[in-house]
């Protein structure tokens, strides 16, 4: 050991090797190092276990892209009108506005519940265990599931996309309430206030534009979501014109306008989102 | 004063009010919902899945089965994120303010990423369906590159939020490109990065499950095949299956994203 | 001759706004710099324009007589190399450790995968440790940055600079978030830098006190102008008046 300078080396750090150790493995540094190796053992065991049911890769490829072109470059309506095409559209919508909306007011309702600082901590507790279950099951299997009682359609659809919303919502408000200034509704509640008044005068007034945003963002969502549940659960608007002409018709140039129609919706909604976002939600 | 603004405030509320009130209104109408009917049948299906939705001991039968399939929909979803971020991560170098090599690169970035972000999950399986039938790899691909807009758009905020500082200080010492991407921009980014995959897996797992009604393949498809078939106890199994494993990984998930952040 | 030279040198963002304009001033090896003037005035402009993080409109900085404009990107991180600097934000990789970061200042001495594989040799790793001796912080050398207060980042700061063998030290507001006892640490360490190792040390700072006490030579900089360039003792209060404006008020009662 070289220990002629031992004021500048008795707390230096050396490998096995004898040399000077710069980094430190803290829990941190092995949990990210840990995770990030085992998503890339999984991530090639991955490949090398799929059932590829002998596929031609590149030929699939290039097929692909030649109906890419075909879709971006002669996007068209042939099967149905551009009237047709915009009912569609606003049906969709329709069904993402519906599912939002009902689902907002419902979540307000019981955010207030399963937020930590205006409910019990038990049945904040059991709220929030209840709607984490509900969250995980994917909103199609939701669809399917009312689709046995109420029939295919769009009140499954709504239903489906109604409970993962408040799923969402009651998670997403919660917080926002918790993020109330304590202060604020010990103050009212000194004052004599009862529950109802800390609500309707400090919670609601203090987070709306934060639960309008969370509302917002969720409708985007459900956008997408409704496009799906047309294309998979019968749910009719566009995404059942985009199953249609895909698998029925093998119209390229359609599946290419109605994409380009869900695009252009899509970024419009994503544009508004995200200025609300970067204005009412404060990241953390 | 003060009560203008009051007033007016009050004022706004109303007309938004009414805004969403007439929007709720002709959704309802265009979509032939009843809000009646809508809301009368949902304890009705409810009591109905208490009834139907019950596994049986010959559904476990099946139970090996659906483990297949569903470590199929596992890995489907994890491979399409990792590979999609990796993809991802260069292109969010290229659109970042910080790190961008040109102002066309940035553009070009961001306009992949909002265009892979915006087309739905379906809508690219749909595409892929046509050429790639129903395989494993037509998942894939339309989780990749669903994945691939979501992820260069948050990899790019996060290295524009986290990384200003520590860049500049290594470009002033005379560090290159590459050595400031990798001693600055990634050991400040990589927690919130792989936070943001963790996510990316855990909703991966739900769409595949879409797509695979779609195309056949892992989960979604022994849903969608025990289903057509009116085999509820099977359909409830693999739905609890399913909530199992997306549970699992969220609690995996938020335990990592507490000892990183 | 002169260290640098820095010839009328302008800068604007946009078409009619100028940040500086006819900047000229020299510098010598060793000599211990204050610049001050009103926030906006161009202060950290000006400093990043010597060592071309901001690219300056027109006029020409020599550095030992070659104008910095003409470097290709290769020559121009050689010349950083020889450039330290410091920022009021210290500017560090929190996550990574205070060694790793002292280390970071070798980075324009290595070929790209040198760096990218953290090969840093031993003597350079040594060096390392002795600076932050020096700076009474070689027992918090495997600490992550995040954990340190706001003096100990500035020192590791001035530790990365150190590293890198510079001949000038380039220090943006370095003392602008600390408290006062933190601010003394840190400009003495200042101070004995430009003495004891040679070094030229150009601060922008804030506070007119702290300049006249540590500085030889103080630059008044008021709207992208230089409005005085001389000794301390002879900085005067009409001189400060032309430097603040009507802020002067407040910073000579304080």
């Amino acid at each position: 050991m070289d220990t002629v300078k031992s004021s500048v080396t008795f707390d230096i750090r050396t490998k096995p090797s004898g040399k000077i150790k710069i980094t430190n493995w803290n829990k941190s540094k092995v949990v990210m190092t840990g995770t990030l190796l085992v998503l890339t053992l999984l991530s090639m065991y991955g490949f090398l276990t799929f059932d590829y049911k002998e596929i031609n890769l590149i030929q699939a490829t290039l097929d692909t892209l030649a109906n890419l072109k075909l879709m971006f470059l002669q996007a068209n309506l042939n099967n149905f009108t551009l009237a047709e095409a915009i009912y569609q559209i606003g049906l969709t919508v329709g069904l993402a506005f519906l599912a939002t909306i009902i689902g907002a007011v419902i979540s307000l309702f019981i955010a207030l519940f399963a937020a930590k600082n205006l409910s019990p901590k038990p049945l904040a507790n059991t709220i929030i265990i209840f709607i984490a279950f509900i969250r995980a099951v994917p909103t199609v299997l939701w669809v399917f599931i009312f689709a046995i009682a109420a029939g295919l359609g769009s009140e499954a659809a709504i239903l489906g996309m109604l409970l993962h919303t408040v799923a969402f919502l009651v998670k997403a408000f919660a917080e926002s309430i918790e993020e109330l200034d304590a202060g604020v509704i010990e103050a009212l509640r000194a004052s004599g206030a009862n529950w109802w008044h800390v609500v309707t005068n400090a919670v609601i007034p203090s987070t709306m534009t934060s639960l309008l945003s969370w509302t917002f963002l969720r409708f985007e969502t459900n956008f997408t979501v409704a496009v799906a549940m047309g294309a998979v659960a019968g749910a009719g608007g566009i995404g059942f014109e985009l199953f249609m002409a895909s698998g029925f018709y093998f119209d390229m140039k359609e599946v290419g306008f109605i994409t380009y129609a869900i695009l252009l919706i899509a970024v419009m909604l994503e544009f508004m989102s995200t200025r609300l976002k970067k204005r009412y939600i404060v990241k953390s | 004063m003060k009560i203008d603004v009051y007033r007016k405030k009050k004022r706004q509320f109303t007309i938004f009010a009414l805004i969403v009130l007439c929007m709720t209104f002709i959704s309802a109408k265009l979509t032939n919902f009843s809000f009646v009917q809508g809301i009368s049948s949902v304890p009705e299906a409810f009591r109905w899945m208490g009834s139907n939705l019950l596994i049986t001991r010959e559904s476990f039968e099946k139970m090996p089965s659906i483990l297949d399939k569903l470590i199929e929909t596992i890995f489907l979803s994890i491979t399409a994120t990792t590979t999609a971020s990796i993809i991802a991560l260069l292109l969010a170098l290229l659109g970042s303010q910080t790190t961008k090599v040109n102002g066309f690169f940035s553009t070009l970035s961001r306009f992949i990423a909002s265009v892979f972000r915006n087309i739905p999950i379906v809508a690219w399986a749909l595409i892929l369906l046509l050429s790639f039938g129903q395989n494993a790899l037509t998942g894939y691909f339309a989780l990749f590159l669903a994945t691939l807009g979501f992820l260069t758009r948050v990899f790019t905020e996060t290295i524009d939020e986290t990384s200003n500082s520590s860049v500049e200080a290594l470009q002033s010492t005379g560090a290159n490109y590459y050595q400031v991407v990798s001693k600055a921009v990634l050991p400040e980014c990589s927690p919130q990065m792989i936070s943001w995959i963790l996510f990316m897996v855990e909703t991966n797992i739900r769409s595949s499950t879409l797509v695979g009604i779609l195309t056949g393949t892992g989960i979604g498809f022994a849903f969608d095949l025990y289903y057509k078939s009116m085999n509820y106890n099977v359909v409830s199994l693999i739905t609890l299956s399913i909530v199992v494993v997306v549970i699992s990984i969220e609690l995996i998930s938020n335990y990592i994203r507490r000892v990183i952040l | 001759m002169p260290l640098l030279e820095v010839k009328n040198i302008t800068k604007q963002y946009e078409k009619d706004k100028k940040v500086l304009s006819g900047i000229s001033f020299d510098v010598n090896g060793g000599e211990f710099i204050s610049i001050i003037g009103p926030s906006g005035a161009g202060k950290s402009t000006l400093l990043r324009c010597i060592n071309r993080m901001v690219d300056f409109s027109s006029g020409e900085i020599l550095f030992h007589n070659t104008d910095i404009m003409s470097l290709s990107k290769k020559d121009l991180r050689k010349y950083r190399t020889q450039i330290g600097m410091i920022f009021q934000h210290y500017n560090l990789v929190s996550r990574l450790t205070v060694i790793e970061n002292v280390l970071h200042g070798r980075l324009g001495y290595k070929t790209t995968l040198q760096g990218i594989m953290t090969r840093f040799t031993e003597e350079e790793k040594k060096e390392a440790f002795h600076l932050l001796e020096k700076l009474g912080m070689r027992e918090h050398a495997y600490k992550r940055c995040d954990h340190l207060s706001g003096g100990q980042k500035q020192r590791v700061g001035i530790a990365r600079a150190l590293i890198q063998q510079p001949k000038i030290l380039l220090c943006d507001e370095p003392i602008a978030s600390l408290d006062p006892n933190s601010s003394k640490v840190i400009m003495d360490h200042l101070k004995n830098i430009s003495q004891e190792l040679r070094i030229t040390c150009i601060v922008n700072l804030h506070q007119v006190d702290v300049a006249k006490h540590y500085s030889e030579r103080i630059i008044g900089l008021n709207g992208g102008q230089i409005v005085y360039d001389g000794a301390p003792q002879e900085l005067t209060t009409t001189n400060i008046h032309q430097i603040y404006g009507s802020e002067a008020e407040n910073l000579i009662l304080a």
